[in-house]
């Protein structure tokens, strides 16, 4: 069976020590987390915990019901990535010289990020998109000089009106 | 409206350690396992003056929740258990794994340092929450004692709901010393937690003409067969179908032992037929069983040719192992259930002839048995272990095993009719759980003959509960099936490691002056002919009775599927191989 990279969205009660069970759960059987988000939503007695791991279809069906089985954990849902619109953001300090200047600029405009700082040697940028679109802004920005960078893990919405976490 | 404000003020406020007990008897607690420490001197103070509450002091914390596990397991209720924070608390970590792997129902309460010093590597101060949280069913720190009633109804809930399992309740001290008007809630608030009880028809029904239709059935009955109490519709579904029967270790005692149907234990030292059985079957039902590789073996070899169906309140267990046709989650209880009503309403074909020739086909392969190994004049651990099974057959009693040889004899030579009479450790393998377990078992049925079929490294691992077991006239029978080594181990390096017995040759003490000197009794039997009376001697006496049976050191236990091969390839004898043809 192949292995795949898979998103699952897991909405648990916002509760001490829920996600120690939930990162523990992945540590002890084995799994990957390739990466966690994790907040509050807007009920705050719950958190909303988007998950991307990898495995093949027998894994993740494991890791599925492994999570359910806890008991704070109230619903996951597996989100195919053309079923939903997922985001991750990026912080870097990119180094910046005059001959450079106009360049990284450049590639904050068309990358539709934002200059966020400025210190004479170092601009601080962020961007927001999908994985890819991030990996782009980041291997544009490399041969400048990056000085240091902070990656969120990925948030996911579905598309349609499939609810992870209803609200009335 | 005044009398309301006037019953408002009347009501007194108790602080968390009555709580605590008042909140267990609410459950029906009315005896428990502990042992106190600096933490809980609240809580003990209340136990002095507490008179609905049991509670049986052990000697180490390890047996206190082995104890309770073995109530759980002959009651199936919740057993309790209560220690100290620290060194109490992490001591409890092997009984609390070993309840969650074999899905028994415990609450352990255990005591943690104050609030304001949580983190800070305070006296006996450990992190039980943290340390716990892979082991248990569920746990719980609890910092506020307004949470307090809750939790308890929450955890009993989640102990003994679904698949059973321990919960785990840290409570600090200041918590316990704290004070609040009592009120036991009615209700739980767990939206996360819903186990499914009841069966899918359509899947039962699929399930259902599977069997019906099956030339060469076969059930396995595994330890989810016990706390749902399903035997009777398992024994009428297997009855009506005209299916055989196997168990696993779990299992046993689930199928009477003396239907006709039954073929024992199956897996690495099931029996040879069993074995076979499942490894030829062309529908595989299996209620209640984890696949664990000691009943599977090489899973790419097992039940090739079968269609799988497999009943487990846990959705877990369906398809981690083993790849399954017809999943079915729900108690075992309700899903056998729903396919008797159907089979009642639609009165299907079973091909009886098909299912007949099956039969007559496994009575062939029960000719190849496995037999003792050595010729010597000690004793044979077998014969011990059938005598034990002859004299108490009939009493109704009640069988703890440590973990080893000694623990695969008792599984395939004791007929287990009944279920909830064998307390043993399946998942976990712990050694030094059977004792304590026992005693356990004992406290809950006070009027059984309890048995703890014992070897003689097991029983050094938590011998201290002798003085439990004196301390409260707990009168159980410890039967050591003294072999002088490590038995299992040696056995695999007797076949595998070339009789290189590293570190396994042990040594005890006396075991018949050190039962003596807890003021037991203690009885040594070395010859044949002295084993019958001195388990007459055991029996008759009224206090707990070490017998030392001195046993030949280099018996083995067969049938054996070496670890990783095909459960068809079975050893009877040290040259003897009863492979499938």
């Amino acid at each position: 069976m192949s292995k795949h990279r898979h998103t699952l969205s897991v909405l648990v009660q916002n509760e001490a020590g829920v996600l120690s069970r939930l990162s523990g759960l992945f540590s002890g059987r084995g799994y990957n987390i390739e990466s966690l988000t994790v907040a509050p939503t807007l009920d705050t007695a719950f958190s909303q915990v988007t998950i991307v791991t990898f495995g093949d279809d027998a894994v993740i069906e494991q890791i599925s019901k492994q999570l359910n089985k806890l008991i704070n954990t109230i619903k996951i849902v597996e989100l195919p990535s053309e079923d939903c619109i997922d985001r991750e953001f990026v912080l870097c300090k990119v180094a910046v010289k005059e001959e450079t200047r106009s360049d990284i600029l450049r590639i904050v405009e068309v990358s539709e990020g934002k200059v966020v700082n400025i210190t004479p040697r170092l601009y601080t940028l962020q961007a927001i998109g999908n994985e890819s679109q991030i990996s782009t802004f980041i291997e544009l920005l490399r041969p400048y000089g990056i000085k240091e960078l902070i990656r969120s893990g990925k948030v996911v919405i579905s598309r349609d009106n499939q609810f992870i976490n209803a609200h009335k | 409206m005044m009398a309301e404000i006037e019953t408002q003020i009347k009501k007194e406020t108790l602080n968390g350690a009555k709580i605590l007990l008042e909140c267990l008897k609410k459950e029906g607690v009315d005896e428990i396992f502990g042992y106190p420490g600096g933490v809980l001197l609240g809580i003990y103070e209340e136990l002095y003056h507490c008179d609905f509450i049991k509670h049986y002091l052990v000697r180490h914390e390890q047996a206190a929740i082995h104890a309770a596990e073995g109530y759980a397991r002959v009651t199936g209720k919740a057993g309790v258990a209560l220690v100290t924070s620290g060194p109490g608390a992490t001591n409890t970590i092997t009984g609390i794994a070993n309840a969650y792997y074999d899905g028994y129902p415990m609450v352990v309460i255990t005591g943690q340092v104050g609030s304001d010093q949580i983190g800070n590597d305070a006296f006996q101060e450990a992190d039980i929450v943290g340390i716990t949280r892979p082991c248990c069913k569920h746990n719980y720190l609890v910092k506020d004692i307004k949470k307090l009633p809750q939790t308890i109804k929450e955890a009993f809930h989640i102990a003994t709901t679904g698949k059973p399992g321990p919960v785990v309740i840290d409570i600090p001290k200041d918590v316990v010393a704290s004070k609040m008007e009592f009120n036991y809630p009615e209700k739980i608030n767990l939206p996360g937690y819903n186990p499914n009880y009841t069966a899918h028809p359509k899947q039962c029904e699929k399930a259902l003409e599977l069997l019906c239709r099956a030339r060469r059935p076969v059930i396995i009955a595994g330890g989810g067969t016990i706390p749902t109490e399903a035997f009777e519709e398992l024994t009428e579904l297997a009855n009506k179908i005209g299916a055989p029967v196997t168990n696993t270790l779990m299992g046993i005692g689930a199928f009477p032992a003396d239907n006709p149907l039954a073929l024992g234990m199956m897996g690495m030292h099931g029996n040879f037929w069993a074995n076979l059985a499942v490894s030829n079957c062309d529908v595989l039902f299996a209620v209640g069983t984890r696949f664990n590789d000691r009943i599977t073996g090489c899973l790419k070899k097992f039940a090739c040719d079968a269609k799988i169906i497999h009943i487990d309140i846990d959705p877990c267990s369906i398809g981690k192992n083993v790849r399954v046709d017809v999943p079915i989650v729900g108690d075992a209880k309700n899903a056998l259930g729903t396919m008797l009503e159907l089979f009642e309403a639609k009165k299907p074909n079973i091909h009886r002839e098909d299912k007949q020739k099956w039969l007559n086909q496994i009575t062939d392969w029960r000719e190849k048995k496995a037999m003792p190994v050595t010729t010597t004049d000690k004793l044979h651990p077998q014969n011990v272990i059938e005598k034990i099974y002859e004299m108490t057959k009939d009493k109704d009693a009640i069988i703890a095993t440590e973990v080893g040889q000694h623990q695969m004899w008792t599984a395939q030579l004791y007929k287990f009719n009944k279920p909830r009479r064998l307390v043993t450790s399946g998942g976990l393998g712990t050694m030094g759980f059977g004792f304590p377990a026992a005693m356990g078992a004992q406290v809950a049925q006070k009027d059984r003959l309890v048995f703890n079929i014992a070897g003689d490294g097991s029983i050094q691992m938590n011998i201290q509960e002798l003085a439990t077991c004196m301390e409260y006239n707990i009168p159980v029978k410890v039967a050591i099936i003294n072999n002088g080594y490590l038995g299992m181990v040696r056995q695999w390096q007797e076949k595998i490691f070339n009789k290189h017995y590293s570190h396994t040759k042990i040594s005890g003490p006396d075991f018949v002056k050190l039962a003596e000197a807890y003021g037991a009794k203690g009885i040594r039997v070395t010859k044949e002919e002295e084993i019958e009376s001195a388990i007459q001697e055991a029996i008759d006496h009224d206090g707990p009775v070490f017998l030392d049976f001195i046993v030949e050191p280099f018996e083995m236990v067969y049938p054996w599927v070496l670890a990783g091969k095909p459960i068809n390839q079975v050893l009877l004898t040290n040259e003897c191989k009863g492979e499938d043809q």
